[in-house]
């Protein structure tokens, strides 16, 4: 569901992520996990937490894209499901999806619209 | 206007999927259904899983809220009691009347109780329901020996049942000279007798029981020709009853044996009343298995919603495993020359015997046993239900052609597109393959989800699994081992481009030979290329490692990583086992001893990690690879210098050969081991590679595995020299990095090469591939560039700073890691 308001945050700086990888910032009580895909030139962001174990890790996970059209997505590293970094939609298990936000990118700077 | 309401009367497994394949068809129908078991439908074939922990969920044919889901109303414990066929009306035991515009009954069948003085004592019991699988397992509490009257399919599944509930002496009782006389043939039973007897089942043959001794309780039986066995309690299973008192109560034509008497619709006597399954009588005949229920459930759906199909007699052929025994009998089994031809196969050692029976002109094959070894009943099955034309050499389809190879999976696609392949969803071969060609499927849990193949009893599962494989290769998508969508090459492929174009990073992999963005397939894969050729620290390229390797640690449940230091050989100073102490002790880490003789430390919180590592470092240690499809260990007994049977020093050798191995990347983890002499205290033949001390020397084997797939190593070498033996593993191992694919073990790798063993010795030790010495030269590369990588991360300051978990908090740790205390140490809570 969208936010009909926005709340950008400033989340970190771009160096602190690495490229083609993630990283987990924390945002007031939320855990979210970066991505910051050097080859697309694109910025993502999800929840941390894996819904399918539970485990606060999807930032660690691996990114990579599918199919034809190049679909965005992460993998969660403790049982590899993958992520659709687009929807949040679970490519692996249709019963799970995760969160997904908005990212901006100024003066090396990452916000989040929370 | 309202709906026209049907009434299905039994909620068995074809009970519920009458309902399923109604609701699937049309909503234009008001469902009820009355059950008289306390539970929803579940699965009776494999009811035998529910003693080897499976719940009555697990065999839940669907969750309870199903039927709600779609509208019907389900009423359980509640039978129906009378039809009032005039005014189409039920009435049911707790007094709910109903009208209906059809009647299903689907009333399934009971056990049948042979009328034997005794059988009402205590210890007596029938096996059909999971309400009598209860009362078995309370009564086999305190049972020791049990015995199962009725060596048919289902006697010999309730003996398995006892066996699974720990009755070590456990009797098969069968009144026919042989077992299972309804589907195999005399000879293919003997063989089956003696498999089971070989597993420690009694059987006793041409037993005829006259009574049941006991005061209360079951104590013995007795038989006709005066013998007694003594047993703690008794499983009738002597055959089934169709449920028909409901039906005949109501004057509807039953058979003289039982059985509701049905047409080719499946309506009874009265036409808007119809009977599917156990308890139907279609042409003198009761079908006592799920697949042609399964049919007359579609059947009846067909005629009520304007279709047109008819039943007619139903293949009976069955594959199952009794007791661990493969069992199967197809088409027709049972006739005999000079009406046909028959080719027998009987191996009693490995006690195997596979019968086929063909035309006389041998043009056809009309049906068989297999017992033993039934990998191929689903190909003879589909061979005999489409009238294929057999080879030239038709004991090929029971022997495997020799001399040859075939293609695996060639055969399944000369099927014709309406070859049934799942007979219990009815879903032909045109149905798979056009998923696999039209929908882009490619996997075995796809082809469940869209057509339902394979969701029953399971049996056709390889058969789907080698008609995608087959229908993908025809459609070219899947010519050879590709790595994944990213990269069209095998590993062996890609090694080499990368290593003759010297690249050495993952983009410029992906660049050069790939396409895409790269997934945590091909990444990982890379990532283990690039290192076995290149050696470089890896977490220079942290984001393409697998979880484990990106932090140099194993990721473990709440998301805290488990440490563990390299400790060579398993022999460690006591100083350093201090220091061991000291560190966990200040990390507040769980300690435990590994599979490999050394130590885990659990419970580091991403960010401690360089810290702890640099504590290890300080007094000596050096990372041990726990987390990389690297070297591991290699475990070793105490050897000469102290045990008084050892015949060499097993522990220098294995600290020698860990040292040199350590650090090197491969395709999967590599685990070694060295024994001291024959008895084998390091488990050497267990590993990748072991090594044993004999009297001249040192004896190689390779290629063992133990995990889920235990294997042993097969020896390589014998006798030989310690520079000898170093030179061959270098060389071993390094041919296994080059050319296994991803994370395949050097015995799966081994399982799979084209020539085996004899092949592997030749390339090592004669050279046949010419490549000895430019192996011999990478392997020292490798060697000569190791380095510890933990060592290269604390000693650099941005490297070091990836071990934080918030990127904007670095000094805090992930607050979702809970621990809770477990005798006098923690684990994780999550």
């Amino acid at each position: 569901m969208e936010t009909l308001i926005d709340n950008w945050v400033l989340a970190c700086r771009t160096s602190d992520i690495p490229e083609n990888g993630g990283a987990c910032v924390k945002l007031g009580d939320e855990q979210i996990a970066i991505f910051n895909f050097t080859r697309r030139g694109e910025w993502f962001a999800t929840q941390n937490l894996c819904p399918h174990k539970q485990q606060m890790v999807l930032s660690r996970g691996m990114i990579g894209s599918t199919g034809a059209s190049c679909e965005p997505k992460v993998a969660c590293p403790f049982h590899k499901n993958t992520f659709s970094l687009l929807t949040g939609e679970c490519l692996t298990n249709e019963e799970l999806s995760i969160k997904t936000y908005s990212v901006r990118v100024e003066d090396g700077k990452v916000y989040i619209n929370l | 206007m309202t709906k026209p309401t049907v009434i299905v009367v039994g909620n068995g497994m074809v009970g519920y999927k009458f309902c399923e394949k109604l609701v699937a068809k049309t909503p234009d129908y008001n469902i009820i259904v009355f059950g008289e078991e306390p539970r929803h439908a579940y699965d009776r074939v494999h009811l035998s899983e529910y003693f080897n922990g499976k719940t009555g969920d697990d065999l839940s044919m669907s969750a309870r809220s199903w039927y709600e889901e779609q509208g019907i109303m389900l009423r359980l414990g509640d039978p129906i009691q009378e039809i009032d066929r005039r005014n189409k009306t039920v009435h049911s035991l707790l007094g709910v009347s109903i009208q209906y515009d059809y009647l299903i009954l689907a009333t399934g069948s009971s056990a049948f109780v042979p009328d034997i003085p005794g059988v009402e004592k205590e210890g007596v019991f029938v096996y059909r329901t999971i309400e009598d699988l209860d009362l078995i397992k309370a009564y086999a509490a305190t049972a020791r020996t049990g015995a199962v009257m009725g060596g048919g399919l289902l006697g010999l599944e309730a003996a398995k049942a006892l066996i699974d509930l720990g009755i070590k002496d456990t009797h098969v009782i069968e009144f026919a000279p042989r077992l299972m006389p309804r589907q195999i043939d005399s000879a293919g039973s003997e063989m089956l007798s003696s498999k089971l007897k070989a597993l420690g089942l009694n059987i006793h043959l041409n037993k005829s029981t006259s009574h049941i001794g006991g005061t209360n309780n079951i104590e013995a039986l007795h038989f006709n020709d005066d013998t007694t066995l003594q047993v703690d309690m008794l499983v009738i299973s002597a055959g089934i009853r169709p449920r028909d008192e409901l039906a005949k109560l109501s004057g509807l034509e039953t058979g003289t044996r039982g059985g509701i008497v049905v047409n080719d619709k499946m309506q009874t006597s009265d036409e808007s009343i119809f009977a599917i399954g156990e308890c139907a009588l279609y042409e003198g005949m009761i079908y006592g298995l799920v697949a042609p229920g399964y049919e007359m459930a579609d059947v009846v759906v067909s005629q009520l919603t304007g279709g047109s199909k008819l039943f007619y007699s139903f293949d009976m052929s069955t594959r199952l495993k009794l007791i661990g025994v493969d069992v199967a009998s197809f088409g027709d089994a049972f006739i005999t020359e000079p009406d046909c031809r028959t080719i027998v196969f009987e191996d009693t050692h490995k006690g195997i015997y596979k019968r086929i029976n063909i035309t006389t002109d041998g043009q056809y094959l009309l049906g068989g046993v297999l017992i033993g070894d039934a990998d191929a009943y689903n190909m003879l099955l589909q061979t005999v239900n489409n009238k294929l034309v057999l080879p030239p050499n038709p004991e090929d389809l029971i022997l495997g052609s020799r001399g040859g190879a075939e293609s695996e999976g060639a055969g399944v696609m000369n099927l014709p597109d309406d070859a049934l392949i799942c007979s219990c969803e009815a879903v032909n071969k045109a149905a798979i393959c056009s998923s696999v060609t039209d929908l882009g499927i490619t996997g075995i849990e796809g082809i469940k989800k869209c057509t339902k193949a394979g969701t029953g009893c399971g049996g056709c599962v390889p058969l789907v699994k080698d008609l995608i494989a087959g229908t993908m290769k025809a459609n070219g998508q899947y010519i050879k081992n590709v790595i994944c969508e990213h990269f069209d090459y095998s590993r062996q492929e890609l090694f080499d481009l990368i290593k003759i174009n010297n690249v050495k990073n993952y983009d410029l992999a992906l660049d050069h030979f790939g396409h895409g963005d790269g997934c945590e397939v091909c990444k990982p894969a890379v990532a283990s290329i690039l290192s076995s050729l290149w050696n470089d620290v890896i977490v220079k390229q942290d984001t393409i490692q697998d979880s484990n390797d990106r932090f140099l640690a194993n990721i473990q449940k709440g998301g805290t990583y488990s440490v563990v230091p390299r400790i060579p050989g398993g022999e460690i100073t006591p100083d350093k086992l201090i220091v061991i102490g000291q560190v966990a002790k200040r990390y507040n880490l769980y300690t435990k001893i590994t599979g490999g003789q050394r130590i885990d430390m659990f419970g580091a919180h991403l960010n401690d990690l360089p810290a702890i590592w640099e504590e290890l470092i300080e007094a000596g240690f050096e990372s041990g690879h726990a987390y990389g499809k690297a070297l591991r260990t290699v475990k070793s007994c105490v050897g000469s210098t102290w045990c008084r049977f050892g015949l060499h020093d097993s522990v220098s050798f294995a600290i020698e050969i860990e040292d040199r191995y350590k650090g090197i990347r491969a395709p999967h983890k590599l685990k070694g081991g060295v024994s001291g002499c024959i008895r084998e205290c390091a488990e050497a033949k267990s590993k990748d590679f072991g090594i044993i001390a004999t009297e001249k020397g040192w004896n190689l084997y390779v290629c063992g595995n133990g995990g889920s797939k235990p294997q042993h190593a097969e020896l390589f070498a014998g006798d030989i020299d310690k520079e000898t033996l170093v030179k061959y593993l270098d060389r071993f191992l390094m041919f296994y990095i080059k050319t296994a694919e991803p994370l395949s073990r050097t015995a799966t790798w081994l399982n799979k090469m084209d020539g085996g063993l004899a092949y592997l010795k030749n390339v090592v030790i004669n050279d046949s591939l010419d490549i000895c010495k430019q192996l011999d030269e990478e392997m020292q590369a490798l060697v000569n560039t190791y380095h510890c990588e933990w060592k290269e991360v604390i000693e650099d300051p941005d490297l070091r700073k990836r071990f934080s978990h918030f990127v904007n908090a670095p000094e805090e740790k992930d607050p979702s890691v809970q621990f809770e205390p477990m005798r006098d140490q923690v684990k994780a809570t999550w």
